[in-house]
């Protein structure tokens, strides 16, 4: 414990100097304003931004794409309680109470409550996350290549198996993102794969371009063209305080909407989403009055806010102590951290604790910084969705573009952008998770390098991955996933009328009439 | 065609992508099982995509109809990606703020409609403010273009 206060006291040593706060401010600040935008979440934010981060050191980038992280589900619920407009996909269910309460004329006690709940449970799920982190990376310390192999494979899988839709579907994508990562130079014999003879192709996709493809271009491809609703309502000062009774009942589920949070946040998956989700169906299940709901109960505010907040630090405990992205938003910091030379693994910890303590201590400082900014700012941050999108999205094309080509200063890269832009796309037309694909692109390299290492060690043996029990216990529950999984595949191809579009006059018409 | 559902058209999709996979792979030595070569692990995934693509085929004969997809943005869509690939062959022969300046200039006038003034004050101050902030003060080196520019 008292080592745990010496790295946080030194963290806060970093997190403090002058250049690191600037960076933790404006991360905060940006983020805020990414959450605030419909259309704009933290993912398509941090993709376009990525680029700002190569003229810093390692440590003010992580600040800064962690500051816009957390500040973007701080700035998510602005727009869901007062529009009833959710700035990103966790602040959803913040929209139905919130809304309620705004109608309700007590729109400014739902955003204090918000950013009190968003503060508290930031805060907390940081001590989380600094207790969690050190230890799981200490234990991951006695993994070798099978167990490394075992813990990506099971990464992947429950990804998918979290993931909102089937099964196969998420594995596709995430096989999909796996052969994207098989191109370039093979790392144990220097034989190029799939390059065609271009250059640029040898280091292997870029995972910045793809990102930015496909989040960032896919975003405003689905999304230009579209009016989005400007009628902007801000409350006053004085009716940001919320009453002793809002306080009251508030305070449990902030509580619980904290330790829900970090919990499904470790997970892989979308744990700002789902942990929204059932933080507000676990307040209305144990309300004495669940018919509030929806009507403005100031629980189905608290909880889930709390929730999306605490789940941010909780992806981050796999992600900064096993290497291990829970998702695609780690999965993007994880690049960044690769492009400022950081290798991310359990040894992160111990040899860059600069980088680490000073993530951790500038969260504690940005928490507070958000707390600050949000409440008395929040008008501010309301007229922003004032800016026309015409003229938004053009920049955001353009600062993508400017962005990729200034990783390798390749214009290659700009292709690849935009083929991903295109795929994404297409793909979230389809209602396809494209996440799983940025996780493949990122996993794919040290999966492969983990299963032929095993097989070197092993002599060829595949009964390495069953003798070593950590690596057996992690296939174990993959392969439970997996048998899941296919269950549902399996019913819903039994599904009646499963196989009705095979008959021959199955089409539009015949669905129509049934 | 028309009574495709979408995850069977997204499976033949993905299922011509993995046996094309497989044919670009057989080029690259796949060792053996026990001793694997780099062509060992593209095989496993495309192998891997062919199965849950023919399992998505299979799984998704009662889901929602390809052809029930709105495709309403699709001329915005076009027009950006068309400006995409404007950017990607203008940007080392016009260099940075040339490029840009076209790019926003023709999104904004063209296919936002808003005056051509507005639209050159916006792209001028766009592409030479983010080339001062990140060419000059941030160091990140953009390419140049004639005249300097």
């Amino acid at each position: 414990m008292i080592e745990i206060l010496q790295n946080l006291s030194a963290g806060f040593a970093t997190a403090l100097s002058p250049d690191v706060l600037v960076y933790a401010f404006a991360g905060c600040l940006v983020g805020t304003l990414v959450g605030v935008l419909p259309g704009v979440g933290p993912l398509a934010g941090i993709s376009l931004l990525l680029p700002v981060t190569f003229g810093l050191n390692a440590t003010s980038a992580i600040v800064l794409l962690s500051g816009i992280y957390y500040g973007a589900m701080y700035g998510g619920s602005t727009t869901s309680i007062l529009m009833r407009i959710p700035g990103e996909a966790a602040s959803v269910m913040t929209c139905i109470d919130g809304y309620a309460m705004t109608q309700k004329g007590r729109g400014g006690a739902a955003l204090a409550i918000a950013a009190v709940g968003s503060f508290v449970a930031g805060t907390l799920s940081i001590v989380g996350l600094m207790l969690l982190a050190p230890p799981l990376a200490e234990f991951a310390l006695r993994f070798g290549p099978p167990e490394q192999f075992a813990l990506l494979t099971l990464g992947l899988l429950v990804l998918a198996y979290m993931s909102s839709g089937p099964m196969t579907r998420s594995l596709t994508m995430a096989a999909l993102g796996l052969l994207l990562g098989m191109v370039g130079m093979d790392t144990m014999t220097g034989l190029f794969r799939f390059d065609y003879g271009l250059a640029e192709l040898g280091d292997g996709i870029g995972i910045v371009p793809v990102a930015v493809g496909l989040f960032g271009i896919s975003e405003i491809l689905l999304s230009a063209g579209q009016a989005i609703k400007s009628d902007v309502r801000s409350p006053r000062l004085r009716e940001l305080l919320p009453n002793r009774q809002e306080w009251r009942e508030s305070a449990a589920p902030i509580g619980r909407g904290t330790v829900l949070g970090f919990l499904i946040g470790i997970l892989p998956g979308p744990g700002h989403i789902i942990s929204s989700f059932v933080s507000y169906s676990v307040e209305r299940r144990l309300s004495k009055h669940p018919e509030r709901f929806g009507l403005g109960a100031v629980e189905g505010v608290a909880g889930p806010e709390s929730a999306n907040n605490s789940a941010t630090s909780g992806a981050l405990v796999p992600m900064l102590a096993l290497g291990l992205p829970s998702g695609a938003v780690p999965a993007i910091m994880l690049a960044a951290m690769m492009i400022h030379g950081i290798a991310p693994g359990p040894l992160l910890i111990q040899e860059q604790p600069a980088l680490f303590w000073g993530v951790i201590a500038s969260m504690y400082v940005g928490n507070v910084v958000l707390l600050v900014l949000n409440l008395p700012l929040v008008g501010l941050f309301v007229n922003i969705l004032r800016v026309p999108y015409s003229y938004l999205y053009p920049s955001l094309l353009a600062f993508a573009t400017l962005g990729v080509y200034a990783v390798n200063n390749s214009v290659v890269d700009v292709w690849i952008m935009g083929g991903a832009g295109v795929v994404g796309y297409v793909l979230r037309k389809l209602d396809f998770e494209i996440a799983p694909i940025i996780l493949g692109l990122v996993l794919a390299p040290m999966l492969e390098l983990s299963f032929r290492q095993s097989l070197a060690m092993s002599a060829g043996s595949y009964g390495i991955f069953l003798t070593h029990p950590i690596s057996a216990g992690m296939l174990l529950v993959a392969f439970v996933l997996l048998l899941l999984g296919m269950r549902s595949i399996f019913a819903r191809a039994a599904e009646p009328g499963a196989f009705a579009s095979l008959a021959p006059s199955a089409g539009p018409e015949q669905e129509g009439k049934s | 065609v028309r009574s495709l559902t979408i995850d069977q058209v997204a499976g033949g999709f993905f299922t011509a992508f993995s046996l094309l996979v497989l044919w670009e792979g057989r080029k690259i030595p796949f060792g053996f099982l026990a001793e694997p070569g780099p062509g060992a692990m593209p095989t496993l995934l495309a192998c891997t995509l062919l199965i849950c693509s023919l399992a998505l085929i299979a799984g998704g004969r009662a889901g929602k109809r390809a052809a029930a997809i709105q495709w309403t943005e699709w001329r915005h869509a076009v027009f950006i990606l068309g400006t995409c690939a404007f950017m990607a062959l203008a940007l080392e022969r016009l260099g940075y703020r040339l490029t840009i300046f076209v790019a926003l200039l023709v999104l904004v006038t063209i296919l936002e409609k808003k005056s051509w003034i507005a639209g050159a004050i916006f792209a001028g101050c766009f592409s030479f403010g983010t080339h001062y902030l990140f060419n000059s003060l941030l160091q990140v080196p953009l390419p140049q273009g004639p005249f300097g520019l």
